[in-house]
Formats: C-alpha cells, structure tokens, sequence
C-alpha cells in the first residue's frame, strides 16, 4: 500500500484536518481507457481511492461514473464487447491483467446495485448464499452470522420472524438494506454502491445513509450517485466527472465549496446536468 | 477454503462443458437427420418424380407427381380456408379484445389449439366431414390441415397488430377514418410482413402433417384432382412406401422426405429473411 | 405496451361514436359494425372448436365407453377380432415413451439454453439458436423414417450392452432386459426427446435471458460461478415458466403420432422391458384406423383420440397457466 501521492487533481486541495496520519490507497487506478463496443465510455482516467472512506462518484448521467464503478470487480467482463484497458491496483495488484480467477476478485470487492436485488429465496439464504461460496459453516454459525449480518444492516428486528420467506416479500428499502448486509456477509475490502438510493425513499434513502457511514470503519466505500445533496452528506472526498473523464477529485467539503474547474462548478451549482 | 473454492470450479467447470455438450448433441441430431435425407433422398431425385404417378406395389419406376400435386391441393385449400379465418379472428383479438377477458380467454384457447396433438385434429375433421359424408375425400383432409394452420396465424396476427403503434391508428383516427378502414388499410398493411410470416410459418407446419390426413384425405394410388375423393399427398405416401418391405418403394419415400425438407426449410428461411428485412419497420 | 392498449380503446371509443353518427344519418350497417362483428364471430368459431373437439370424439366414442365402460380405460386386451378394446397398453405406452423423452429432453434443453443465454459468444448465439428451432421444423414423418432405417439399426449396436450393463442391476434391470432389435420403447422415447427439445430449450433460452440483468450481476459481484447464477439464481427466478415449458414439451411429447408410429414396435401388449416393442394411443389410431371395419371397432379408436385430448388438454392448460403466470409478473415488474 502506498501512500497517498499528490496526484495532478489534488495538489490544491488541502490535508482535512481531522486526518492524522496518512491515508493508504486502497484502489489505485491509472490511465484507464473504457470501450462499449467502438464507443469509449472513459477517457484516460487516474484516481486514488482512500482506504477506509467514502469516495462518491458524481456528474451527469452518461458521463462515465457507473462504467468507472463496474470496471473495479470487472462486472463488464460478462459481456463480450465491453473492454478496459489500463491498470486497476489493488493492495499491489492490478486486477484487470491479474491471472487470479476473477471470482476472488469479486469476494473481496462487494457491490450492490442501483434498483434492489433480491435473489430469488428466503431471506435467510440470500445472506448465507455468499457466505456458502466460501465457507463451510455449520447450522449455528451460519445461523449467528447471518443474524450479524442482519444486524448490521438495522434489519434484523424487522425480518428476524420471517427469515424464511421469500427476500421479495420486503419493502424496497428493506431490500436494499439486505442486498448491502448481503454484500458485506462475504466480508469484502471495498464496498461499491452503484446508485444505491435512486429507486427508494427519503426514509429508506436516510437509514442507507447511516449504513455508509458505518461501513465505512470496514470497509472502503466508493458510492456512485447523481444526487449531489446526497455526495455531500455521506461523502469523504468526491470526483466529479463528465463525458468519460475525471474533471475534478478532492476533499468532498472542497469540491462543492471551493471547486477549482468551472465545469465543476457549473455542475454542482446546477447551470448543467 | 481454497479446497472449497477449487471444488466450485471444478463444478463449475463441470457443468458448463456439459451445456456446450448438450448444446452439440442438438445441433448433433439436426445435422445427422438432414444429411440422411440429402444422402438417402438427393440420390433418388431424378426427372420421373416429378413426371410420373405412384407406382403400383412390386413394379419399378414410377414418381410421385400425383402425391405433389394432391399435396399442394391440400395446402391451397388448407390456406384458403385457414388464412382468411386465422387473419380475421387474430384480427378480433387485437383489436376489438386486447383489454377484455373474452379476449384473454380466446387467446388462451387458441394456444391449446396450437399445441393440441394434429392426430386428434384429423379424428374431429373425420367425425364432422368424413363420417357424415360416408367416405374420405380431398376436402376433409384440406380442413384438417387448415384447423392446424388457423391458430398459427391467429397467433401471429394478433402479435404482429399488437406491435403497431398507436399512434399510427391515432393519425389515422384524427383524419375521420372509420375503425374498419383503419384496421384494412393501416394496420393490416403496417404489420403485412409479419402476418405473412406467420401464414408461411402455418404453411411449412402443415405441409408435413401425415397423422390428420390419414382419416381423411387417405391416399389414392392414381392421379386425381376432385376436392369430393380421395387424394394422393407426399406425407401419407412417405409413410407407406418408407414402412414398405420394397427398397424401390424406401428409395422413392426419401426423395419424397427430401423435396419435404427442402420446401420446408426454404419456407422457413424466406419467413426469416422477411422478419429480417421488415423488423426495423415495425 | 400499456398505454398504447389505452390510446387505442380511447380511439376505438372514439371512433364507435363517431361511426353511431353516421348510422344515424345514414340508416345502412355500418362497416364497423359488419367489421368487428364477423371477426369477433371468427374468433368466437376458433375459441370453440376444442369444445367442438371434445363433443365430437365424445359422441363418436360413445359406443366403445358405454359398451366397455370404465374397464376401457383399465383393461389391456385390445383384440378386434372378439372385438374386446382396453386401452391400458396404449395409454401406458403414451406415458412411458413420454417419460422417457422428457428425461433426455429436460437436461439437454437446459444446457443448450444455459449455453445460449450465458456462455456463447454473441456471433454464435444466433446460428445455434436457428439450428434448435429447425429441429421443430422437421416434420415428425422424418424423424420416424430416420428412427426407422437409420436411427434404430444403429441404436440396436448398443442395446447388447444395455442389456448386460443396465440389465444386471437389481431392481430397475428388468426395464432393460430383451432382445436388440432397435426399435421400441425406448428407441421411440430417445426419438420422442430429440423432438421436443427445441419446443423446452426455446422457452428455457426466452425466459433465462429475459431475467433481469442486475440480479445476474449481483451474484456474480459476489464471486458466483456462471453455474451457480445459472443454478441458484436464473432457474429459481424463472421456475414457473420453465416448469410451464417442461409441460408444453410434455403435450407434444404425448401426442407424437408419426415418429412413434415408425419406431416403437407397434405391439399391442404390455412389457415391463423398455427394449420391447410397445403401442402408444397415437400410434395405434394411425396404424389401424383405416382397416377399422367395425363401428365397435372405430368407436374404440375414437374412443383413444378423446382420452388423448383429455389428457393432453390437460397438460396444455396447466403449461399455458403456468406460462402466463410469468408474463403478469414480468408485466408487474416493467
């Protein structure tokens, strides 16, 4: 892990106060080209990801935020004509030339999507489904620690008499909510959140919010989002980007304070997007 | 751990390349049956299949132009009953019952009728035309084969009037069209293509129904083109000259299985390059 | 889809207003009127035609069910000659042939259409695709010459080691024990599948890739193999329907006439060996339809088709039911 560097996008941004000690990066991604076919989607983008923060992802739909996200656990790989091309590190490694078999890739790097998915069975096992993937637990491991995982999502008191059926039965919010406890049952190191709250309520939307910021003593959080009120709340620093490249990365507090590009603070401003 | 995740890979690997297997053994099946076709039946095409009546049991030469010509009697009148029919009724549920229960109830007898087994098809066209007529005729087999045809179009077109948009009948409204007119003139034409493939589609599942016709058109060893008798046809002559002990007779049924295919396959490759070409239409 | 349901019955509203105007003007009917009156009547002819089916099998049978009664359907003599039907053997050999088509058919059509929707490469999707649908295009009398003069000779090779291997096991050894001749049973019920598989891969392949991309996703996120998204997520997702396509492949199964009529033996006596020739209720309405000279006689093979319909109707509604079941949910959920 290396320290953070001051990278061209950052060199004005002052060191926040309240960290101490130096942040290691956890993804460190370098000149990452991004293909849908012949349309490419990323231009060239450089960006270093805190460990143990949350890092938003914001601009204007279409402008590369989502695909940026997607390439982390290289989800684009399901499909035969998207390609990436630059390096991705992470702890030292670059995942998108790496031999390792892509699934331990993805059982360190969790994701939860922007419309809920609950897989189809009970909700017991849409938690136990990944940790069966790696692990084999008895009845009463399981049993505890899909309880924990529960928990931790502040689900637990609302599901725990209907742990059988089906993860559909639950309210939208509360399916969320399962799909992060889901994500993080495998005990991932980075969380990604692809548009998490766009399909929920103002209520729903809060209790996810509270569950970043726990996440975030865990785990490294990278949200992507177009709602900005919402970057600036649950975000530690924050990287605005449009048509495919990375315009501006920073100290959250920074970037919707005192940006340093105009197409950044025409942004958040609201004069486009 | 990493034995529990080496096994899932195994599994895994396991169980894919047993779908590209699977996936062979169809294609597999397919391949070996068309080329037994070609093999056996290219060989026996010759001139006089196509110039020479049914041969009478044990003598050589002979063709098959009464059974082609029967066959495609069968299939003008199968058409001619069924295409206006299924047009119409698919007609009906698209338009005048996409929202209503009948409709869905219609709809969903329709695609009974489309997988109900064609021999019990061929027993009702027996029991409503031969039975009461006291004798096999030309006709009965021309109805079987049309209630076969009819629920495939029907389906079709009611598919393909569905796709139509509604703003084209909007347009057409706003100009004082009447609802009949609409329907014959815009959206039967903007959905032609796709009603004509689904009648082409009937017609190659039709032309090679043997069961339906064995009650009610049956055979006729001689030439005849009467709608009121018995009449020759490529499947029920196939059957019985492939199920004959005479190689001549065998050699004769596969060219008749590969003309078969042939019109088949050609059908159902036009029908598709008819999508193909109209699908961006619609 | 929804909405242009609506605009049109808004239109078609309008339109009727508009038309009961002009009658009024004009006294003559109206050609909307004859319109939708002669299409509604058309489909109306089509919806009722299985009713008409069921009424006429039903009354042509009637001499054979109400001479033999219940025993028709529990008895296997069938001999035309004392003139005593049962209809065990043929039923019996429906079920049987079907059963075993359904066990080949099942799996490979689950492979191939895990191998369309999850694994080819996109150039190859299509072709595949094409090559399935045309096995349903090939019509049965094909498939029963092949399984006659080519299949069943070259199957017959293998049945030697069947009868050694299969047919030792305690047990289940019985249904593998007779003589290679190729043709029979089992042959007809291989044949069988090979047929209905493109009826159940098509819908497994239609259903497999209409589930949602995300919820793919979000299991491969956590590291899921193609097979168990294919496994634990897709087929959970889509059960109904491809329960639903498993039964329509079951409804054609049951009522194949020519191919089984070419290849299973056309014996008309029950054996527990599925290497022994058999009849099924299709099979032997076209084999001894015509030289049904007796009114007894056609009556018991009408008497057949009715059963046939019965229980392929039955079949049909439960996958239609089940089916549908998956368009509402889809529907739902757009």
């Amino acid at each position: 892990m290396t320290a953070l560097p001051q990278s061209q996008h950052n060199t004005h941004v002052p060191v926040p106060d309240a960290i101490t000690k130096p942040l290691n990066i956890k993804v460190d991604v370098q000149a990452l080209n991004f293909f849908y076919g012949q349309f490419h989607a990323i231009k060239n983008v450089s960006i270093q990801i805190p460990e143990h923060q949350v890092t938003a992802f914001i601009g204007p739909s279409g402008c590369g935020k989502s695909t940026l996200l997607r390439t982390f656990n290289r989800m684009f790989e399901i499909y035969p004509d998207q390609r990436a091309n630059g390096k991705i590190i992470v702890d030292g490694e670059d995942i998108l030339s790496s031999r390792k078999d892509v699934a331990l890739i993805r059982a360190k790097i969790g994701m939860v999507f922007q419309k809920p998915t609950p897989f189809p069975m009970s909700i017991y096992n849409n938690i136990a489904f990944g940790i069966r993937l790696y692990n084999k637990l008895s009845k009463a491991e399981m049993d505890s620690r899909v309880e924990a995982c529960l928990r931790s999502a502040v689900l637990w008191n609302e599901v725990k008499d209907k742990l059988h059926q089906t993860g559909t039965s639950l309210s939208g919010g509360q399916q969320q909510r399962l799909c992060i406890a889901r994500a993080v049952a495998i005990k991932p190191e980075v969380v990604l959140l692809d548009e998490p709250c766009s399909a929920l309520d103002p209520i729903s939307t809060a209790k996810i919010e509270e569950m970043i910021e726990e996440l975030k003593t865990d785990y490294t959080v990278v949200i992507v989002t177009h709602n900005m009120q919402q970057a600036a709340r649950v975000s530690d620093r924050t990287a605005f980007m449009y048509l495919g490249e990375l315009i501006e990365f920073g100290d959250t507090e920074t970037i919707f304070t005192k940006p340093t590009k105009t197409q950044t603070e025409d942004y958040i401003t609201g004069r486009f997007g | 751990m990493i034995s529990r995740y080496q096994r899932r890979k195994l599994i895994n690997r396991a169980n894919l390349t047993m779908a590209v297997l699977t996936t062979a053994f169809g294609v597999f099946w397919l391949l070996w049956i068309l080329w037994t076709t070609l093999h056996y039946g290219a060989s026996a095409v010759n001139w006089a299949l196509f110039t020479q009546d049914t041969p009478p049991p044990g003598s050589g030469g002979g063709g098959l132009r009464n059974a082609f010509v029967g066959s495609l009697i069968l299939l003008g009148l199968a058409v001619t009953i069924g295409a206006p029919v299924g047009i119409l009724a698919g007609t009906w549920l698209a338009e005048f019952a996409a929202r209503r229960k009948l409709g869905a109830i219609v709809r969903f007898l329709n695609d009974i009728l489309l997988s109900a087994p064609s021999i019990v098809i061929g027993l009702f066209a027996y029991a409503i035309i031969v039975d009461p007529l006291g004798h096999f005729s030309a006709f009965a087999g021309g109805v079987a084969l049309a209630l076969i045809l009819i629920p495939v179009i029907v389906r079709t077109t009611d598919e393909m009037l569905r796709l139509v948009p509604g703003a084209l009948r909007e347009a057409a409204i706003a100009l004082g069209t009447p609802y009949w007119k609409l329907v014959t003139r815009i959206t039967w034409r903007a959905s032609a293509s796709g009603i004509l493939t689904g009648v082409l589609l009937g017609i190659a599942r039709i032309s090679g129904e043997t069961a339906p016709l064995l009650f009610t058109a049956l055979n006729n060893q001689y030439s005849s083109v009467s709608l009121n008798r018995p009449i020759a046809n490529l499947p029920v002559v196939i059957f019985q000259f492939a199920m004959s002990p005479y190689t001549h007779w065998q050699r004769m049924a596969w060219a008749g299985a590969f003309v078969a295919v042939v019109f088949i396959l050609l059908l159902n490759i036009l029908a598709r390059l008819i999508v193909r070409r109209h699908s961006g239409g619609i | 889809m929804k909405a242009s349901e609506a605009v049109r019955d808004d239109i078609k509203t309008i339109a009727t207003a508009a038309d009961k105007k002009s009658t009024k003007t004009h006294p003559r009917i109206s050609g909307d009127f004859l319109f939708r009156n002669l299409s509604a009547a058309v489909a109306m002819l089509v919806a009722i035609t299985l009713l008409g089916i069921l009424i006429a099998l039903w009354r042509e049978g009637w001499d054979a069910l109400h001479h033999f009664g219940w025993k028709f359907l529990v008895t296997t003599t069938w001999n035309p000659v004392s003139e005593q039907f049962g209809a065990l053997v043929f039923i019996t050999g429906t079920l049987v042939s079907s059963i075993i088509a359904l066990v080949i058919a099942v799996p490979v059509s689950f492979g191939i259409a895990l191998f369309i929707s999850e694994m080819a490469p996109r150039w190859l999707r299509e072709p595949v695709s094409i090559a399935i649908e045309l096995l349903a295009a090939i019509p049965s009398i094909i498939y029963g010459m092949w399984g006659l003069l080519v299949f069943a000779p070259w199957f017959a090779n293998f049945e030697p080691w069947i009868n050694s291997h299969l047919g030792a096991i305690p047990g289940i050894g019985i249904l593998f024990q007779g003589p290679p001749m190729g043709i029979g049973m089992l042959t007809a019920g291989i044949v069988l599948g090979i047929m209905v598989i493109p009826f159940i891969a098509a819908i497994m392949r239609d259903v497999f890739i209409i589930t949602p991309a995300p919820l793919k996703e979000s299991a491969y996120a956590m590291g899921a193999t193609t097979w168990e998204v294919a496994r634990k997520i897709i087929l959970p997702y889509t059960r109904t329907a491809v329960t639903g396509g498993i039964f329509l492949g079951l409804g054609r199964a049951l009522g194949e006439t020519m191919a089984i009529t070419f290849i299973i033996g056309n014996a008309n006596n029950l054996s527990a060996s599925l290497l022994m020739p058999g009849s099924s209720i299709a099979s032997v309405i076209a084999n001894e339809f015509t030289e049904a000279t007796t009114p007894l006689y056609k009556s018991a093979l009408l008497a057949l088709g009715l059963i046939l319909f019965v229980i392929t109707f039955v079949v049909l509604v439960l996958a239609k039911l089940l089916l549908l079941r998956l368009d509402r949910m889809e529907g739902r959920q757009a």
